[in-house]
């Protein structure tokens, strides 16, 4: 079953939490990872494979570079899910 | 004129305990770090030995969780040990370009590799982590210890087996007085207790298989030793020209006098039997520290317990030392510890150095029938080793045929 928005916010906060130490409150759907969470290219890689395995998504490497914000990034966990 | 080199901070993990003060109290105590390993691969792998000298303090419970994270756990190990260093000797300098880190491992970050292959296999390559490469290179930990202490006046990796550790002290005293640095870290780190190395170091009939009497199991010269015991940890040491030492008036363990390196050139893992590239290993770090063989006191063996590796030690030995070897006091630590490999030299060379501020020998344990083509004096009670000036050499030898001997002096 498909999560909702907040849901899968809640799940990728603890995911970057558990890889960054970065407080899960912290993670809002408008903060950029790079600029505002200071999530290095490394972290972004291991948290998007764990994404995968989270919500059962592919997330190609090719839209990786999309993901700005944390909002991008639930988003497009959200429609790859449909 | 020489420079001279001293030792200004000590640090170490081992299996006798978290710091160094605490292994080499738990040392004295005669106390041993081999236990049986506590971990499921063991029974499901049916593994030939099912003992081993872990850590007695895990490295996650000293790291944050985070910067555990990025680290193998010999580079974890590593960290710790240097930042007890860096911290015991009072945080040497604020000149960073002349920090430099000479850091030694065996084997490097054989978790991370063994790990990564295993999510290929089940989960596929896109499951591979981004940091293995990095976690896994054996210059991992001096990077780590470099930019930990902002040390950048280089961070080097010396690899030799299980002359690493001994070999990183005494590039360190090239380093030192060559003046292109005033402060070195050095030392050596291993974490190998897996099955793979077990089981491929009891393929060659390496390691003791006395599962039944772990702490037992480690018995250097003793008749009945059968192989060395896998051990892991990291010791790290400050070293600073005397001068730069005196000038901030830091507090002086010992001198480091002398370090050199030799190899075989004859087996890939035999000794030379006649130990020919030992002694002379021997032979160029006194000469180099400006002793001669009567004016040692104390010897810190490599001794691993194994049947041939421990009589190959004592012949070198005998070249250089004559009839007298039978009179100095030798320690073999390892068998308290087990075998640290790329770590072991330098967890020896931090109990050397104690040995010789505290003048004190500490024990062999499990010493029960002297092998009698080894006529050493082995010190089986910690045995103070008197008032006078003190000279103490710390062997270490490797598979390739590395030989790496330190000497360590009382200060005047």
């Amino acid at each position: 079953m498909a999560l909702s928005q907040d849901e899968v916010l809640a799940g990728l906060a603890e995911l970057v939490n558990d890889e960054t130490g970065i407080p899960t409150e912290s993670v809002q759907l408008d903060k950029s990872f790079s600029d505002d969470l200071d999530v290095d290219s490394i972290s972004m890689i291991t948290i998007v494979q764990n994404a995968e395995d989270t919500f059962g998504v592919k997330i190609p490497d090719e839209a990786v570079s999309d993901l700005k914000t944390v909002g991008d990034a639930v988003n497009f966990i959200v429609s790859a899910q449909a | 004129m020489t420079t001279t080199i001293v030792v200004t901070g000590i640090g170490a993990t081992s299996p006798l305990g978290g710091t160094a003060r605490e292994s080499w109290d738990a040392l004295l105590r005669g106390e041993s770090g081999i236990r049986s390993i506590d971990a499921p691969w063991v029974a499901e792998h049916d593994l030939p030995v099912t003992f081993a000298g872990q850590v007695k303090v895990p490295a996650v419970e000293v790291l944050d969780r985070i910067e555990a994270k990025r680290l193998d756990p010999s580079a974890q190990l590593a960290l710790i040990a240097a930042r007890e260093a860096w911290a015991d000797a009072g945080s040497p300098t604020d000149a960073h370009e002349r920090v430099l880190v000479d850091y030694a491992t065996g084997i490097g970050g054989l978790w991370t590799l063994l790990d990564a292959w295993d999510t290929i296999k089940e989960k596929g390559v896109r499951r591979v982590p981004p940091m293995t490469i990095p976690m896994l290179m054996p210059n991992a930990a001096a990077a780590a210890i470099s930019m930990d202490l902002t040390a950048r006046g280089g961070a080097r990796t010396a690899v030799s087996a299980c002359a690493s550790g001994t070999e990183s002290i005494a590039n360190a005293i090239d380093h030192l007085r060559a003046g292109i640095a005033d402060v070195v870290i050095c030392g050596g780190t291993e974490a190998v207790v897996h099955p793979l190395p077990i089981a491929a170091f009891a393929s060659m009939h390496a390691l003791s298989k006395r599962n039944d009497e772990p702490a037992r199991a480690s018995r250097p010269y003793d008749v009945d030793r059968d192989g060395f015991v896998l051990g892991e940890g990291a010791a790290a040491l400050v070293l600073e020209t005397k001068e730069h030492a005196l000038a901030r008036g830091a507090r002086i363990y010992a001198e480091i006098a002398g370090g050199s390196v030799t190899s075989d050139s004859y087996h890939i893992t035999a000794p030379d039997p006649e130990g020919s590239g030992a002694a002379r290993a021997v032979i160029l770090a006194l000469q180099q520290a400006g002793v001669t063989p009567d004016q040692v006191n104390h010897i810190n063996a490599h001794a691993t317990s194994t049947p041939v590796g421990d009589v190959a030690e004592y012949q070198a030995l005998e070249r250089v030392f004559g009839d007298r070897i039978r009179e100095i006091p030798v320690s073999a630590t390892k068998s308290a510890t087990g075998h640290l490999l790329g770590g072991t030299g330098a967890l020896e060379a931090v109990f050397t150095v104690l040995a010789v501020n505290e003048r004190i020998a500490p024990p062999t344990l499990n010493l029960e029938n002297q092998d009698e083509r080894i006529p050493l004096n082995v010190v089986t009670a910690p045995l103070p080793l008197g008032d006078g000036p003190l000279v103490a050499i710390s062997n270490s030898f490797g598979f390739g045929g590395h030989n790496s001997v330190i000497v360590i002096k009382s200060i005047d």
